[in-house]
């Protein structure tokens, strides 16, 4: 089925996002405590992960080693090498749905980037989970019994004197934006009357 | 006996005075808790976590530095040590900023500092430079604002005592110093009483507008008075300064009686751009004059000494047009010039009104030739040719004026005590306010510039007294903050300040609080002895000197365990803090250590010196709580005997081990 060229507008924008959030940061960290009133920050992007500011990673990573949390070190973290491949190839892939007009594509594509934004959730809430529970006791400094440092996928939370929130940014929002655009893209195709529903109604109505 | 019998006739003489006039300015109550405006409280209170409206720059006076204050809350917010050492953070003691206290009579680790001078742009203070004087050995002082430190001190030859400095040019060209003590110039070994024969006065014009490059543009060689303050012209009277001079007399001892005999000495209007245009014709000369310029390198932040030996002198008769004298009564201390540049306000501090000069009659009057007489080849024009007007009957003892800026000036009145307003142009007296106790400076944020911000007064009391809960014989200094918006002058606050402030600055705090400097990047980092990462600590050896590379970081030292120093060697702790964070601080202390301590701002890098003088085990710790573990911040130094065979050490920590390890993998 062919897909009308008002769905095929927006799920060309819907790739433009896509390929937007490649530029962009994904999701946020930031973490306030007493004497950091002023916050540090991180913010997670396609390829790296940087502090807010020039040295907020550094500044995060220094105050990690009391709770032998391991060091973030973006260039430890193999899938920062492709996923910045993976969006660039859904954005050439949503291109290419909009420039074939394919309704069922455009289907597999939606359903490929459902998929690929769960992987890609799951990924970043196991590296959380490996950084606050994978802690190096031995050398720690603060050992308090029971705790971790996992911060939250979503939405805040307290850890020792940090308050550390996590929300996407940018990036993130462009990703939710452009799936949301791809589905309306395929709704307004389904709702919109084509030749052979309207006969099927007009034959309806005369039955009535 | 008859000099003693003058004296004291002239004493009493004065006593009368002061008791005439507190009796005609009604009875002073002893004290006055309940003099402040009903609102005051309101008016001076900053909320917690909120920030004063102005910087406000006090001297240190005899403690050589210079703290800073909110206004108009009076909170002490630093303390900037400019020339005296200043153990609380090693400066003056550790090797980078050792350097900035010579002169050439060596080391000197003290002076007074009198008058902070703000850098200006087109005659308004711009926030970017603070300029303070010493007034014992003399010397300029450049105070970098957007990191409140000092970066550059330069000696003035042919001078002693540095009073009428560091005032500056509206386009901060210039920075001036005149000298307060006349000497033999060059300085040599002759008779005191040969004063008249001998004795010079200079005023100096130093380059000021390039950081690091200060130097001494050109001295003008003049009669041998006391120079005692000036200021700049602006507006019309740019290209003009003027210092105001006593001791006319020239009388070189009991100079209480015998400088106090004429009833006029002089201002020296200099014509600065003249000056110039005689110095490009070859008119100066190069004359002897022995002096250190210091400042500290870029990236290296380390102070660099340079001595040089000759100065290029102008001599008024050589230059006709360039220098004028202005008699002003009498014993002239303060010479104000208001914001349109106008007018020439004396603070003559044993006469009984306020004389004014007028720049436009100036000129007139030099077009005119209405000298008097000539001295050294410098016209001495006549009074009434150049005399705008005289506040009559203002008060007792007047020194300073500062101006509002809506046509009022402000004159602090020592031996009266108080403060008076009076209106420029019918110079009549409108408004007066004591003062606890006798009044030197006053200050009015931008006051002496072409664009005052006329909110608030400071007046910088000499005597403190009563004002506080006393502490022994000694007071802390005392200033008054008092609001002038109103017609009438209201005390806000008393607040305690250090030293004995003289003059001070105040500007809006937008032209500073964001330029503020948050940290060093380590990066940018030039010491050689920068130590970036704990991998790259260590010790070495170099005959009888030991240097020691260390980290501070919450919260260790990198290397923490020393051994294989010997009694005998000099050991060097060239310590980086290598945090990267605003307001982390690491202190650095060896247990008995002759020096100081070090404070290390983030991203720094200082170097101490220590000559241990026994055998032993000697602590280090961090001396400014870091962090949560900052007690366990220490670490050990062993000194063994001299010839003793324990290995030269440092220990390697997990980290370096790591960080080594990884350098060792990437090379393979």
């Amino acid at each position: 089925m062919k897909m009308s060229s008002r769905a095929r507008l927006l799920f060309a924008c819907a790739s433009a996002l896509v390929a937007g959030a490649l530029a962009m940061p994904l999701w946020r960290v930031q973490l306030y405590a007493p004497q950091y009133p002023e916050g540090l920050g991180m913010t997670i992007h396609a390829g790296t992960v940087r502090g807010a500011t020039e040295n907020d990673l550094r500044s995060i990573n220094s105050l990690n080693h009391y709770i032998g949390m391991k060091t973030i070190e973006p260039d430890a973290i193999p899938e920062l090498r492709f996923i910045p491949w993976i969006i660039a190839a859904l954005a050439a892939g949503g291109i290419g749905v909009a420039a074939l007009g394919r309704r069922r594509t455009a289907i597999a594509w939606v359903g490929a980037f459902v998929v690929l934004g769960l992987v890609g959730i799951w990924d970043f809430y196991k590296w959380e989970y490996s950084y606050g529970h994978d802690l190096d006791l031995e050398h720690a400094i603060i050992k308090v019994p029971g705790m971790t440092y996992q911060p939250p996928l979503i939405g805040s939370k307290q850890l020792l004197n940090f308050t550390a929130s996590s929300w996407p940014a940018i990036g993130g929002a462009c990703l939710a934006a452009a799936m949301v655009l791809a589905i309306a893209s395929l709704m307004i195709d389904r709702q919109a009357p084509s030749p052979v529903s309207s006969r099927r109604e007009s034959r309806l109505t005369e039955a009535a | 006996m008859s000099a003693l019998k003058t004296r004291s006739v002239l004493f009493g003489a004065t006593l009368a005075g002061a008791a005439a006039v507190l009796y005609a300015c009604g009875s002073h109550t002893a004290r006055t808790t309940s003099l402040a405006a009903g609102d005051a409280a309101s008016k001076v209170y900053v909320p917690p976590g909120s920030y004063d409206e102005f910087y406000a720059f006090l001297s240190g006076g005899y403690s050589g530095q210079v703290a800073v204050y909110g206004v108009p809350s009076g909170r002490l917010l630093k303390l900037i040590p400019v020339f005296s050492q200043f153990p609380e953070d090693g400066y003056g003691y550790n090797e980078e900023t050792k350097p900035l206290f010579q002169t050439t009579y060596g080391f000197v680790p003290w002076d007074d500092s009198h008058h902070p001078e703000m850098s200006m742009t087109d005659g308004v203070p711009d926030g970017r430079w603070l300029f303070i004087n010493a007034n014992n050995t003399p010397r300029i002082a450049r105070i970098d604002l957007t990191r409140f430190e000092t970066d550059e001190i330069i000696e003035i030859p042919n001078a002693a005592g540095g009073h009428a400095s560091p005032f500056t040019t509206p386009d901060s060209k210039y920075v001036v110093s005149a000298t307060r003590f006349s000497v033999p110039v060059p300085n040599n070994d002759v008779a005191i009483d040969t004063y008249k024969k001998n004795f010079k006065g200079t005023l100096s014009f130093i380059s000021a507008n390039q950081p690091g490059k200060m130097d001494i543009a050109f001295q003008i060689l003049m009669p041998g008075y006391n120079y005692d303050l000036g200021h700049a012209g602006k507006g019309p009277s740019d290209g003009w300064f003027f210092f105001t001079s006593y001791n006319t007399e020239e009388a070189n001892t009991k100079l209480e009686e015998n400088a106090s005999q004429n009833d006029k000495d002089f201002i020296a209007a200099v014509n600065y751009r003249r000056a110039e245009e005689c110095l490009a014709q070859g008119k100066g000369r190069t004359a002897p004059g022995n002096y250190y310029h210091n400042w500290v390198e870029e990236g290296s932040r380390i102070a660099k000494s340079e001595r040089k030996t000759s100065v290029t002198m102008l001599e008024p008769a050589n230059c006709p047009g360039a220098v004028y004298y202005l008699p002003t009564p009498k014993s002239p201390h303060g010479v104000d010039i208001d914001p349109t540049g106008e007018y020439i306000v004396a603070g003559s501090k044993l006469a009984t009104v306020i004389p004014v000069h007028s720049f436009t009659k100036l000129q007139r009057a030099i077009a005119d030739r209405a000298f008097e007489k000539e001295i050294d080849g410098i016209p001495v024009l006549k009074y009434d040719a150049v005399m705008a007007g005289e506040v009559q009957k203002p008060g007792l003892g007047p020194l300073h004026t500062e101006f509002d800026g809506r046509g009022y000036a402000y004159t602090s009145f020592f031996i009266s005590s108080e403060v008076v307003k009076w209106k420029l142009g019918t110079w009549e007296v409108v408004d007066r306010i004591p003062t606890y106790y006798s009044i030197g400076h006053l200050m009015i944020p931008g006051g002496d510039s072409k664009q005052p911000w006329g909110k608030y007064l400071i007046a910088m009391n000499k005597i403190t007294k009563d004002r506080y809960l006393p502490t022994g014989p000694e007071m802390a200094q005392s200033a008054q903050l008092i609001d002038i918006s109103g017609d009438k002058m209201k005390l806000l606050l008393d607040f305690p300040t250090i030293g004995e402030p003289h003059y001070a600055q105040a500007i809006p705090a937008s032209l500073i609080r964001d330029k503020q400097v948050k940290y060093y990047k380590l990066a940018d980092n030039k010491n050689p002895w920068v130590t970036r990462s704990e991998s790259e600590g260590g010790i070495t050896r170099t005959g009888k000197r030991v240097d020691v590379k260390m980290i501070a970081i919450r919260s260790h030292f990198a290397p923490d365990n020393i051994e294989g120093v010997q009694v005998g060697d000099t050991v060097v702790f060239h310590v980086t803090n290598i945090e990267q964070d605003w307001d982390i601080l690491h202190g650095f202390a060896v247990l008995g250590m002759n020096t100081s301590e070090l404070i290390l701002q983030p991203g720094e890098t200082r170097s101490l010196t220590w000559i241990p003088k026994g055998t032993g085990v000697f602590p280090f710790y961090c001396t400014d709580f870091c962090s949560a573990l900052h007690q366990e911040m220490q670490g050990y130094v062993r000194v063994s005997p001299a010839g003793s065979d324990v290995k030269l050490m440092a220990n390697v920590s997990r980290k370096a081990q790591a960080q080594l390890a990884g350098q060792a993998g990437a090379q393979r």
